[in-house]
């Protein structure tokens, strides 16, 4: 009741448009969720064939390398305005409609593929090449290196990675009304901007504001978290910081 | 000591690079004998890390062949045949990994896994090799019981001191039970004191287990205090190579002769030299001489003979007497004053009784 009659005072054009703005949401959160997921997968997998194909990779395969180098190359240079209506004909093919949320799926998981394939790039580059000798010293095969050193051992780097991306992710989300998806962005500009209800534009700045910052939240607690290292020197310096030397 | 445990004939790696190649490894033959310590000395960049590192096929040689434990691996142009030729069978990763499992390795930066505890770490080798986790956990235990780290257990490598790291990366290293121990330069990043526990534990493994161990390193004294055998290692080629007694004793290539003084008390003399010490500076009819003894002679009493009988002085500047493998091996720089004829004939005499004598200055 109380936030009702917040609403009629501050934003009463938002509170008449309310119904609108949930669903608007709600196809924001569908997109990110859909487009996140398969990003997800399908960049980090190119992160990894880029590490482990690349010259002095542990399964070096420069024609591999320069494809998929070349593809996150180019998709990356296209502005995603653009890449959003040059992918019309494709995404028509594969989801049979190139229009609404299911129509801009595709086009967020183009956009946001290659920037998250070079973050994985990224982090996995970041662990140290003597750990990858070691495990090989061992007897560690490909599939072993990748997800018992790499990926083991890049944890809170992805994770920070990932974090990045998905903030870049909903930032994609709001263009996507560009192709009738709907979405908190387009609700800004057609029931805010074009109307000149200025409450709503202001609801949709902090709203994804908030969201942003959620994000960003449970990235760093996750990468901290994951970080052996943060954890240790804290319980360190509460035993009093003197460490223990022994040969 | 048994039979031999590697033997490497004519063995060769080159890198492409695009500054041009380079011949990391030239026509490298060694034999290493089972349960010994064996080293392998050069400056950085003489291809010894590429040498051990082609021990255990972590890089492929292009050419030459290997025995190494059980196995026999033929190479040419880069390709390794499970076999003593080039008729044999094509080795596959498998096949690699097989092998490289039955040989344990340890590195300069000890090369932890992070975000792993110790236990972890040590169970790293021994994890999808269809051991039940009781198994891995025993294994992982008895193994920090023996490099004496089993009350960290579950702490992560950041807490722990250089040392034990490395102790932590010699029980990974020993978890499938290698014959053979390849050490990188495994104590180039310790201080001195965790340098000697280490080469300690080293010695003590090689004895518990009969393991063998290829030791690399640029430090004369690791060699000293642990290697039975030695090679010297110098632009992809092994210049020198025996008994470590006798390369120090009678080094015979400049560069051997660098690192044994690198180790030496004695080496003091060519700095005093260089800043014109008159430690060092022969009067009128005086020499400076380097002596070298070793186990035939230095528990004679040949300086005081030698004085004696040619009627010279011998005024001692600098004298050491090392340990090594049991045996003495004794080194003075003297300054020898007395009638020219008489000092040649001393000289000859020392000669005679294998003290070899190096004439460093001659006074005016």
């Amino acid at each position: 009741m109380d936030i009702e009659q917040l609403l009629r005072t501050w934003a009463p054009n938002l509170y008449a448009y309310r119904d609108r703005f949930l669903t608007s949401l709600s196809a924001t959160g569908e997109m990110f969720l859909k487009a996140g997921l398969i990003a997800f997968v399908v960049g980090m997998l190119f992160g990894i064939i880029l590490v482990v194909t690349r010259r002095g990779g542990i399964r070096e395969n420069l024609l591999l390398y320069q494809a998929a180098n070349l593809v996150v190359n180019v998709f990356r240079s296209i502005p995603f305005i653009i890449l959003l209506i040059f992918l019309i004909p494709l995404t028509r093919k594969v989801v049979g409609t190139a229009i609404g949320v299911k129509g801009a799926i595709l086009p967020l998981v183009f956009g946001t593929v290659p920037f998250y394939t070079r973050q994985v790039e990224v982090a996995l580059s970041s662990v140290d090449e003597g750990k990858i000798e070691a495990a090989r010293s061992m007897g560690s095969g490909t599939l072993g290196l990748i997800f018992r050193v790499y990926l083991h051992e890049a944890v809170p780097e992805l994770v920070r990675v990932t974090t990045v991306t998905a903030i870049s992710l909903i930032g994609l989300t709001t263009m996507a009304g560009a192709v009738g998806a709907g979405g908190i962005g387009s609700f800004a500009i057609n029931y805010g901007q074009n109307q000149n209800h200025q409450d709503i534009v202001n609801v949709c700045v902090v709203v994804l504001l908030v969201l942003v910052f959620l994000l960003q939240s449970l990235g760093n607690l996750l990468a901290k978290r994951t970080t052996n290292r943060g954890l240790i020197t804290r319980k360190h310096r509460r035993d009093g910081g003197v460490k223990e030397r022994k040969a | 000591m048994g039979g031999s445990m590697i033997e490497l004939q004519g063995l060769n790696k080159t890198f492409h690079l695009k500054s041009g190649s380079v011949d990391a490894v030239r026509d490298v033959s060694l034999s290493i004998g089972e349960g010994e310590i064996y080293g392998v000395i050069g400056y950085s960049g003489a291809g010894k890390s590429t040498l051990v590192r082609c021990l255990n096929l972590l890089e492929i040689p292009d050419g030459g062949l290997m025995r190494i434990g059980g196995d026999t691996v033929f190479l040419r142009d880069g390709v390794a045949y499970a076999g003593d030729s080039d008729r044999a069978p094509r080795m596959k990763e498998k096949q690699l990994n097989r092998l490289r499992r039955g040989i344990g390795m340890i590195f300069q930066h000890f090369n932890l896994l992070d975000r792993s505890t110790v236990f972890e770490n040590v169970a790293y080798p021994l994890r999808f090799t269809g051991r039940s986790r009781r198994q891995i956990s025993e294994r992982v235990m008895e193994l920090l019981g023996l490099v004496g780290l089993t009350d960290k257990a579950d702490v992560y490598p950041s807490q722990l001191s250089g040392g034990q790291k490395q102790r932590v990366a010699i029980a990974r290293a020993l978890a499938n039970d290698p014959k053979i121990l390849l050490s990188d330069e495994a104590t180039s990043a310790l201080d001195p004191e965790a340098t000697e526990a280490i080469l300690a534990l080293l010695k003590e493994l090689n004895r518990k287990l009969g393991l063998t161990i290829v030791l690399i390193t640029h430090e004369m004294a690791v060699i000293k205090s642990v290697c039975q055998r030695v090679a010297v290692m110098e632009n992809g080629r092994v210049v020198e190579e025996g008994p470590v007694y006798d390369i120090f004793a009678h080094p015979q290539t400049p560069i051997t002769r660098r690192f044994v003084s690198s180790t030496s008390p004695l080496s003091r003399v060519e700095r005093l030299m260089s800043e014109d010490s008159p430690l060092v500076r022969p009067g009128p009819c005086e020499q400076l001489i380097r002596l070298t003894f070793d186990r035939e002679n230095v528990g004679d009493h040949i300086i005081s003979t030698v004085a004696r009988q040619f009627g010279i002085d011998l005024n001692i500047v600098l004298a050491n007497v090392e340990i090594l493998e049991n045996s003495p091996l004794g080194g003075m720089i003297v300054i020898i004053s007395g009638a020219p004829d008489r000092v040649a004939a001393a000289l000859d005499y020392l000669r005679e009784h294998h003290v070899q004598t190096e004439v460093m200055a001659n006074g005016h």
